[in-house]
């Protein structure tokens, strides 16, 4: 590890500190219809949108139909999708003339996009049309939006009471789509291209090399892809490689810039949480929770990845850093924060080779998904995941301090626990007997390309990624087969709906909620000892449950490595 | 506000009167609640509790797999999966004991209370006259003659008479209280009994719902009904419990990829050592046993919810009169009006106090002899008693009217004699009314002398209490039915966030009414009919057991002693209730990291040597590290029992530092000592050769 390394993180960190608040604020005037300089140009195109679709933005919405269109967006999403990929074939733009997709990776891909997880079981450039991956681009537009719609609605459970509605999902929709999402898409693609992305229509370019082979060089729109695709904490990158190939990613800058990005709105979201609940210092512990986590994440894997695989040290190669598998113009370093910030913040397109980390690192990796993408998260829904560990974590120590435990004032009753409950169980169940299933039955071990623990970390991979909304993939994995194409697509589905409707169903109980005044015998849920518990239940609660799994995968796999043992 | 029962009212008597306070290890209770434990075995039973009965169906497992090695003769296997197997039924056991000890005590006092009521036999007015029955035969709307020397045979209201009674069966206080027909101190409780007087009642329950009836019923298990915390609580021991079979039964596809062989009954000692079975085993015990600890502050709760929202309270109402200030009021001081000398005034007090029985005219003859050296005496003096017509008393003598009394009363008798009344003492009584007290005007014949201030006399000790309360994040009210200036220098003195004066029961009412809509939760104590619509209204309404039947209909928690300062004992057994859950669930929860470390690396350590890396408490070998956290799972049980059963220690600081100190012991202890302890027992599993260790 070099002091260079380290500082990139404490860099990270530190601007993300900074930007949190600025961008915070600037939603919280958006959603609350303050002014705001886009203003001028966008207050007629709301109006417009909301008299061309016959929205009542006034109409106040109960959780359900809240959640009904919520849903019913993601639906519709999910069955366009489905019938331009199906469709390919006979639909304009697609000039390298792709055939079928199969049926299951047809159900993955559209499921994929429908939830923010943008999990690739195809290769882009060799699959898909234009047209079919700029629908995809529309796709990472909508998924990420309505995770911060229902971000809104389980806030607004806190902050209102003695009521029943929690807003409109179509107002909310809009204001997102139209003064965050399309903005920052903008600016984003524009400093790409010029940074040097390609963005154009052209068909693939065929080189001789240099050595005097032939080379196809696949392009397209890719920098407006590229932009929507790490703004949006959506990973639905064009090229297979994702950040790792030169024209998704061609310089440092380009990575760096890529990087920060996916942070904006999840850190955006924290500070809109503290605006909201009137109170900022609740934003500031979960950001520095989250923080927190993150910083070891991202400090195991460097370390990890830094020291190298000591089976290769008798290789004598340049230096002991494993570079298999990373770009050797981003070094352990870049890499190591990069991954770690994927499987965080969720946004999943990866500028190195999962598979070829350090099992350490891929532990890593696998905790940050697993724990439910808490660690800052995508658009809303990490920070939602946060704020149901919150209420277990008010649950499980509040009663020590003598009373009902609350939270933000709202007392944390049966039903509320329930809902966590279930908003917690489900994803841990899904990722356990999909992968169980998989490394017993015949269809799911014939795609496990690696054998022993390494191939079980890839099979845990898949469906944390899935479950997880993540996106990224391990690799090591037929994931275009049909076991795990049909499989992934239902950690995907089920990972996500299961934990939105209990938490808006917990939004609708905690709204009709006295608020309960703060006083001294209130539980602070600020400060040093929240944080830690915070960190605590996240850790006991979410990550202990994978603790026998993980043990026989990249735990067992890491220390036969030190002990030099291959499987 | 009757304070006849609260004579000398400090903190609550307690301990030694009922069973069930005694030595806490009781001999009786445990051989009991042993044999309760074995029976509540039964699966239906068992079903209540989820994470016991998880434990239970693990049991029944293991002893099955321990059988089977048996029959096939390897008994290296089957004497380590047997006392796994002991172990895992223990753990249910210690569980049901738990349970058995805290519902045994509360039977004793149950017990000890019906005693009182059977063979009570009751003389029932009939239309051919008095008949004997059977108290229990009493049905509502009877009407019943008691006479001296008679228990009372039902609960039951005074129409006519008054009777002293004795009801130390209920209350343990030994001082008789009075009841009469009418007014606020009519009501009477079976069991009770009637030392003087004759005396009839109406019954108001009938058999099987009369005070007594709800209070053993309570107290016994069968009509516990779980409190809201408790069922939130059980649900996510419930989950938790769910989420570690899952974890448990996909850890057998995992190990079957990695070639490693565990056998089922390992499996199963994992899925009870990670289920949160020290919590699920003491749960409903704590919850009993904070119903007992409520009754033995004298304190019977009505409902489960009522216990609970005592430590939720975060507005408490308090009368003034018999709670904050003595009852009665004490001379301080003597402001004479002009002309008038401080010695005058006070000889003349003095005089027109000295047959006044009352305590406030003791504290006059005592201010004037002590301060004013005055030694008046007054043989052969008329003495006029206080009247509610003349608002006055004092003294004929030596041919002199010598009155004392309230300001416009005394005013008015001067004037009726021919005097005036000097235009300074409105300002003086005035003064006196500022600064909390109560002018009583003393006149002699047709002169007004001055006036005695009669101050408040806060009670010894309620500063502090009141100030824990402060701590704890709870606000005080003072009700009182004084002026506004009083009463605001009388908050001051006593130490109160807020008052409510010239309180009427309306007043009272909307009051609380208004906390609740901020989002308050009140707790009052009441005793009269009047009071009975606020009590309706507060979260915990403590009725006084001296008050109307109205106002125990009213309330959800009757304090048997009468005592309105228990009401501060009650909200900090409620705390206390809360806290203990909380206390022994992040202990579970806690120790499951310990857990982890023993049995995982000796599950997998064949398959992958490199796990030993892992057993960081360097146990002997798999076998002695599972055996060990399942016999440490075990006794962590009846470890905690006495801590269950008493209570997490409560003190009255604000919940930062409650919280602090609490995730330390518990939070933090709970990480650490199951290292300490599965190390220990390890050590001494090993010394003991109980089971084959396979030396790696």
């Amino acid at each position: 590890m070099t002091v260079q390394g380290i500082l990139q993180l404490v860099v990270l960190l530190a601007v993300l500190a900074l930007l949190a608040k600025p961008i915070g604020t600037y939603m919280y005037r958006v959603y609350h219809g303050e002014r705001t300089f886009l203003d001028a140009v966008l207050r007629p195109v709301e109006r417009g949108v909301y008299r061309f679709m016959g929205i009542d933005p006034a109409q106040e919405m109960r959780w359900t139909t809240y959640a009904l269109a919520l849903l019913a967006i993601n639906a519709v999403g999910f069955i366009i999708l489905f019938l331009l990929i199906v469709l390919q074939p006979y639909l304009p733009l697609n000039p390298q003339h792709f055939k079928h997709v199969p049926l299951w990776v047809a159900w993955n891909t559209a499921i994929s996009f429908a939830t923010n997880t943008n999990w690739q079981a195809y290769g882009g450039e060799s699959t898909l049309s234009y047209l079919t991956q700029m629908w995809l681009v529309v796709q990472q537009f909508l998924s990420p939006i309505t995770g911060v719609c229902f971000l809104l609605a389980m806030v607004r459970g806190f902050v209102r009471h003695n009521a029943e509605t929690l807003g409109n999902f179509w107002q909310d929709f809009v204001r997102t789509l139209l003064w965050i999402s399309i903005p920052l898409a903008i600016v984003a693609t524009l400093v790409m291209v010029g940074l040097g992305t390609p963005q154009n229509f052209h068909a693939y370019t065929q080189v001789t090399t240099l050595q005097g082979g032939k080379q196809t060089i696949a392009q397209g729109p890719i920098a407006s892809m590229n932009s929507i695709m790490q703004i949006g904490d959506n990973g639905g990158g064009y090229m297979n490689m994702n950040a790792g190939t030169p024209f998704e990613s061609p310089n440092a800058a380009s990575l760096t810039l890529q990087l920060l990005m996916g942070f904006l709105v999840p850190i955006g979201c924290i500070y809109l949480f503290g605006l909201m609940v009137k109170d900022v210092r609740q934003g500031w512990a979960i950001f520095v929770a989250m923080a927190l986590m993150f910083a070891v994440g991202a400090l195991v894997v460097y370390h990890s990845e830094a020291a190298g695989n000591p089976l290769l040290a008798h290789l004598h190669l340049a230096g002991h850093a494993n570079m298999e598998g990373k770009e050797t113009r981003f070094g352990p370093a870049l890499s190591s924060l990069f991954e770690n910030s994927t499987t965080a913040v969720s946004w999943g397109s990866t500028a190195a080779a999962n598979d070829s980390l350090t099992p350490m690192g891929g532990l890593v990796m696998l905790f940050n998904m697993m724990t439910g993408e808490v660690i800052f998260g995508s658009w809303g829904v990490g920070m939602v995941g946060m704020l149901a560990f919150a209420v277990m974590a008010v649950f499980l120590a509040g009663l020590m301090v003598g009373r009902t435990p609350e939270y933000l004032g709202k007392k944390i009753q049966a039903y509320e626990v329930k809902m966590a409950v279930l908003a917690m169980i489900v994803p841990s169940f899904v990722i356990l007997v999909f992968a169980a299933l998989s490394v017993v039955l015949k269809a799911g071990r014939s795609g496990i390309f690696n054998h022993g623990p390494h191939g079980l970390s890839e099979v845990l991979y898949a469906f944390s990624s899935g479950v997880g909304n993540n996106g990224s993939a391990f690799g090591g994995l037929n994931a275009a087969s049909p076991w795990y194409a049909a499989t992934v697509g239902f950690a995907m589905l089920f990972g996500r709906f299961p934990m939105y409707l209990p938490a808006l169903a917990m939004a609708g109980s905690l709204v009709k909620k006295q608020r309960v005044p703060a006083s001294a015998g209130t539980f602070p849920t600020h400060g040093w000892l929240w944080i830690l518990l915070l960190v605590g239940t996240v850790f006991i609660v979410g990550a202990l449950t994978f603790f026998p799994a993980l043990a026989l995968g990249p735990i067992a796999e890491q220390f036969a490595m030190q002990a030099g043992k291959v499987f | 506000m009757q304070t006849e029962a609260v004579a000398g009212s400090g903190p609550a008597p307690s301990g030694g009167r009922r069973p069930g306070t005694e030595a806490f290890w009781n001999r009786d209770l445990v051989g009991r609640a042993f044999k309760e434990a074995v029976r509540k075995l039964h699966p239906r039973w068992m079903a209540h509790n989820p994470v016991m009965f998880v434990v239970e169906v693990g049991s029944v497992f293991t002893t099955a797999d321990a059988i089977r090695y048996l029959a096939s003769g390897n008994m290296v296997q089957f004497g380590f999966i047997a006392q796994i197997s002991v172990w895992l039924w223990l753990t249910v056991l210690f569980s049901n004991f738990a349970e058995a000890m805290a519902e045994g005590r509360g039977q004793a006092q149950a017990a000890a209370l019906r005693r009182t009521r059977t063979g009570v036999m009751a003389k029932k007015e009939t239309p051919s006259g008095l008949q004997e029955v059977p108290g229990t035969d009493l049905v509502k709307g009877d009407v019943v003659v008691i006479v001296a020397g008679e228990v009372v045979p039902g609960d039951g209201e005074v129409i006519e008479g008054v009777a002293a009674i004795d009801e130390s069966a209920i209350t343990g206080e030994s001082a008789p209280v009075v009841r009469e027909a009418g007014g606020d101190r009519s009501a009477v409780t079976g069991g009770t009994l009637v030392i003087s007087d004759r005396i009839r009642v109406r019954i108001t329950a009938g058999r099987g719902e009369t005070f007594l009836d709800r209070m053993i019923g309570l107290i016994e298990q069968a009509s516990r009904q779980k409190t809201p915390n408790e069922i939130a609580l059980a649900i996510l021991l419930a989950g938790l419990t769910l989420i570690f079979i899952v974890v448990v039964v996909t850890l057998a596809p995992f190990s079957a990829y990695s070639h490693a062989t565990v056998s089922v009954s390992v499996l199963i000692a994992l899925l009870v050592c990670l289920a949160p079975t020290t919590i699920g085993g003491l749960l409903s015990a704590i919850g009993i046993s904070g119903m007992n600890r409520l009754l033995q502050h004298n304190v019977i709760a009505l409902s489960g919810r009522a216990i609970e929202a005592a430590g939720d309270v975060s507005a408490i109402l308090l009368d003034k009169t018999g709670t904050l200030t003595m009852g009665n009021r004490q001379a301080v001081e003597f402001r004479p009006v002009a002309g008038v000398s401080e010695k005058e005034l006070a000889e003349f007090a003095l005089l027109s106090s000295l047959s006044d029985d009352t305590p406030e005219g003791r504290s006059i003859v005592k201010l004037a002899r002590e301060k004013y050296g005055v030694n008046a005496q007054a043989e052969g003096g008329t003495f006029v008693p206080f009247t509610a017509q003349t608002r006055m008393s004092g003294l004929d003598f030596d041919g002199r009217v010598i009155r004392k009394g309230a300001g416009d009363s005394v005013a008015k008798h001067v004037q009726s004699l021919g005097g005036t009344v000097p235009d300074v003492l409105a300002s003086v009584t005035q003064e006196v009314s500022k600064l909390g007290g109560t002018p009583l005007v003393v006149a002699v014949d047709n002169r007004c002398l001055g006036v005695i201030y009669l101050k408040d006399v806060v009670k010894v000790g309620i500063g502090e209490r009141l100030g824990a309360l402060r701590r704890a994040g709870i606000k005080t009210v003072m009700i009182t039915g004084d002026n506004p200036l009083t009463a605001a220098t009388i908050a001051k003195e006593v130490g109160v966030d807020e008052f409510l004066a010239e309180a009427t029961p309306e007043r009272k009412m909307e009051y609380i009414i208004d906390q609740k809509n901020q989002g308050y939760l009140v707790a009052m104590v009441g005793d009269g009919t009047n009071d009975a619509p606020a009590l309706a209204h507060a979260d915990v309404a403590v009725a006084m057991n001296t008050g109307t039947m109205a106002a125990r209909e009213a309330g959800n928690m009757i304090d048997l002693d009468s005592n309105p300062q228990k009401l501060l004992d009650i909200v900090e057994t409620g705390k206390q209730i809360l806290i203990t859950r909380g206390a022994l669930t992040t202990f579970s929860v806690a120790n499951d990291v310990a857990k982890y470390f023993a049995i995982l690396p000796a599950m997998f350590v064949v398959a992958f040597p490199g796990l030993q890396a892992l057993n960081i408490m360097h146990l002997t070998s798999p076998q002695t590290a599972i055996l060990s956290a399942v016999i440490f799972n075990a006794l962590i049980i009846p470890a905690l029992i006495p801590l269950a059963l008493r209570g997490v220690t409560y003190r009255p600081v604000d919940a930062a530092t409650l919280l602090r100190n609490n995730v330390l012991v518990y939070g933090l202890g709970g990480l650490a000592l199951p290292f300490v302890g599965i190390k220990l027992i390890d050590l001494l599993v090993t010394a003991l050769h109980l089971v084959q260790t396979t030396v790696r």
